[in-house]
């Protein structure tokens, strides 16, 4: 583990940055958002990111491919560039589990090749949190807030933060960084080992430090299907998808064309099982209701994709959709209701 | 402090569940948090009794609810209705999106709802926000108990009030209030000094925020249409990718117009914006230019009222007038 003084943190950045791009969360009146550094730009305080940093893997809008069409001669051009290697510094336990609960869609076969670029470049400089919010709950998911997955977990303290390296990617980071960053000793251990028991502590105080998820998983379709409490859980929903939108796990996308008046343009944008076009094929839209789009949402979180996947839930209690959503239901009301007499 | 009672609100409701007047109502659902509150549809007093809340944080506008709602019972959908949303109310009678003998309208007095974002913007981990001596007392988890006098949470439209005069209601719990002389124009004339390439730059960068949800428009109690064209894809209008950085501008200005002279203001869709855009300054620029050019008019104020922009007078400004107005005003 290496360390640097809190206070010189913008040399850190300034070293990372020389050598690649590096995005870290700023302060901006909408809230913090992930910006590419530059001198000058402060590390925000915010505890997350209103937008996941799934943007950087999964952009909401991509151009995959052009068409020309000259009469009957279709050209078709490849768009891809090579992605250039990226830093994202500042990511919370919840959002660095939502890119295995991605890798899993995006990387099984056939893989996409347009997210494995990104993938392959980008470095995750992970960051353990020491204030959760009430709307937090990745312990639900086994997620562990005070020590991060990544390439590099950082810790931050009241004047030093540490960096700890996880992987190849990782130590080679470091080691580049070696001139501007000291050893840890056994104090400095210390130090680490007192900045997770606080998190632990205060993670276990949260009001949503008992939700549980065991109820819900792999081949539990049956269970919870035609459970009445879609109807009244459902009702209010606008069918904005915001949910999906925030949410650092929601991978659905469409293709679409657009004539460009000589040939076509072909984008992939995010889309949401909350819309009324959502799936619609030749006949028609399978789920024709608000409470049947609504129901797929979450039963996809905590069944369909834990089915597909080993019993990985694919939420990571980020709790975006508790902070974000319209009407204010989410995903903790909808545990709550359909996990019965577990999670009162 | 809200004037009227959780208890009086649900000793009214149970009355008009068991004399057989209702047999669903509208209401606000607690949530896990005082603030997360949900609109809901109750269809007994018990489940009233259990779920609904009323609290400072009840800003939700049930008036389009009745469109679904009404068409789904015999009986009658009992809502309650705070001063801004019986605006919205009227309007939809108007337009006849429902049937008025299918609601009983209980009017509630408002005295301004909270914003959660001003609370989370304000403390990091809120758990509870109750109302109390002197205004609203915040537990937090790391800042202990904190009690705020209400002004502070208000949401922005709340600040800004236009009335507190319940134009509908078959009945009513409490007072009834006054419309204000509020200051909600305030916002539009800054907007309107502004020379226009400092305009064009604020709604770019507040513009450029949009995720393309659409919960504004979901949630307009004036975008009734059974299916949006933004959401049929054979129409060509609905893009899910943006084909220039300028639509998402085009879209909120288009959805302005197509409002124009029937939005009543009551803020909802910066209330839902997720990204804190105030699509709202839009409309009331329109209400503004209306008020010039054809005299003052307030959408919802009563049933039946013709917009001045659907309405032709021989006293109308010319189109040429409007258009040099505009450009002096805008």
């Amino acid at each position: 583990m290496r360390k640097i003084a809190v206070s010189r943190i913008q040399e850190l950045f300034a070293a990372i940055a020389a050598g690649q791009t590096l995005y870290l969360p700023v302060d901006t009146k909408a809230g913090a958002k992930f910006e590419q550094w530059e001198s000058g730009k402060q590390l925000s305080s915010a505890l997350n990111t209103v937008r996941s940093a799934k943007d950087f893997f999964f952009p909401q809008t991509e151009n995959l491919m052009d068409f020309r069409v000259e009469g009957k001669k279709i050209e078709i051009i490849d768009t891809r560039r090579e992605s250039e290697d990226f830093v994202l510094f500042g990511v919370r336990a919840c959002d660095v589990r939502s890119f295995t609960v991605l890798d899993r869609v995006f990387l099984a076969e056939p893989v996409d090749t347009y997210y494995k670029n990104r993938r392959e470049h980008g470095l995750i400089m992970s960051m353990s949190c020491t204030r959760p919010a009430e709307t937090c709950f990745c312990g639900t998911f086994g997620i562990d807030a005070a020590e991060p997955e990544g390439d590099v977990v950082c810790h931050m303290t009241a004047d030093t933060l540490y960096l700890d390296a996880k992987t190849e990617k990782g130590s080679a980071l470091l080691e580049g960084l070696s001139a501007l960053t000291e050893d840890c000793a056994a104090e400095d251990e210390a130090a680490v080992e007192r900045h997770r028991e606080l998190s632990h502590e205060r993670l276990s105080k949260l009001p949503l430090a008992s939700l549980s998820a065991d109820r819900f998983g792999a081949d539990k379709t049956d269970e919870f299907f035609n459970d009445p409490a879609w109807k009244s859980l459902s009702e209010a929903c606008l069918g904005c998808g915001t949910c999906t939108f925030v949410c650092p796990t929601c991978q659905c996308y469409d293709i679409q064309d657009f004539d460009t008046g000589h040939g076509v343009k072909r984008f992939r944008c995010w889309d949401s099982c909350m819309y009324s076009d959502f799936t619609k094929m030749s006949a028609g839209q399978p789920r024709l209701t608000q409470l049947e789009r609504f129901r797929q949402r979450f039963m996809h979180k905590l069944v369909y994709y834990p089915t597909n996947n080993d019993g990985l839930f694919s939420c990571v209690g980020c709790g975006r959709c508790l902070s974000k959503c319209p009407i204010q239901m989410n995903i903790v009301k909808v545990m709550k209701q359909l996990g019965g007499k577990q999670n009162d | 402090m809200q004037e009227i009672t959780r208890e009086a609100i649900l000793a009214r409701a149970a009355e008009l569940f068991r004399d057989g007047t209702v047999d669903r109502a509208l209401g606000w659902r607690a949530g896990e948090f005082d603030y997360d509150v949900t609109p809901g549809v109750f269809t007994s007093a018990e489940e009233l009794e259990n779920g609904f809340v009323w609290n400072d944080f009840c800003g939700a506008n049930f008036s389009k609810y009745l469109i679904r709602e009404t068409g789904l019972t015999e009986k009658k959908v009992l809502v309650f209705l705070k001063p801004c949303d019986t605006y919205s109310f009227n309007q939809l009678l108007t337009e006849h999106r429902f049937a008025r003998e299918k609601v009983y309208a209980v009017g509630v007095p408002c005295a301004g709802m909270a914003d959660p974002r001003l609370l989370r913007e304000r403390f990091d981990g809120v758990t509870a926000a109750e109302s109390a001596e002197g205004g609203v007392l915040v537990h937090t988890l790391y800042d202990g108990d904190v009690t705020l006098p209400q002004e502070e949470l208000l949401a922005d439209r709340c600040r800004n009030c236009k009335s507190r005069k319940h134009v509908a209601y078959d009945e009513l719990l409490g007072s009834d209030g006054e419309v204000l002389d509020s200051h909600r124009f305030d916002e539009v004339e800054r907007l309107e000094r502004m020379t226009p390439d400092e305009r064009f730059a604020f709604w770019q960068n507040e513009l450029s925020r949009c995720i393309r949800c659409n919960a504004c428009r979901d949630v307009c109690p004036a975008c009734t249409c059974e299916k949006c064209v933004f959401d049929n894809p054979a129409s060509g209008a609905a893009n899910k990718a943006p084909s220039s950085s300028f639509e998402e501008q085009m879209f909120h200005i288009i959805r302005a117009f197509h409002v124009a002279g029937r939005c009543t203001d009551c803020g909802e869709c910066s209330r839902v914006c997720p990204q804190h855009i105030p699509l709202h300054l839009l409309n009331r620029k329109f209400i503004r230019d209306i008020d010039r050019f054809y005299g003052e008019y307030q959408a919802g104020a009563e049933v039946g009222s013709r917009a001045p922009i659907v309405d032709y007078t021989e006293g109308d400004i010319e189109p040429g007038q409007a258009v040099e107005g505009g450009a002096r005003h805008a």
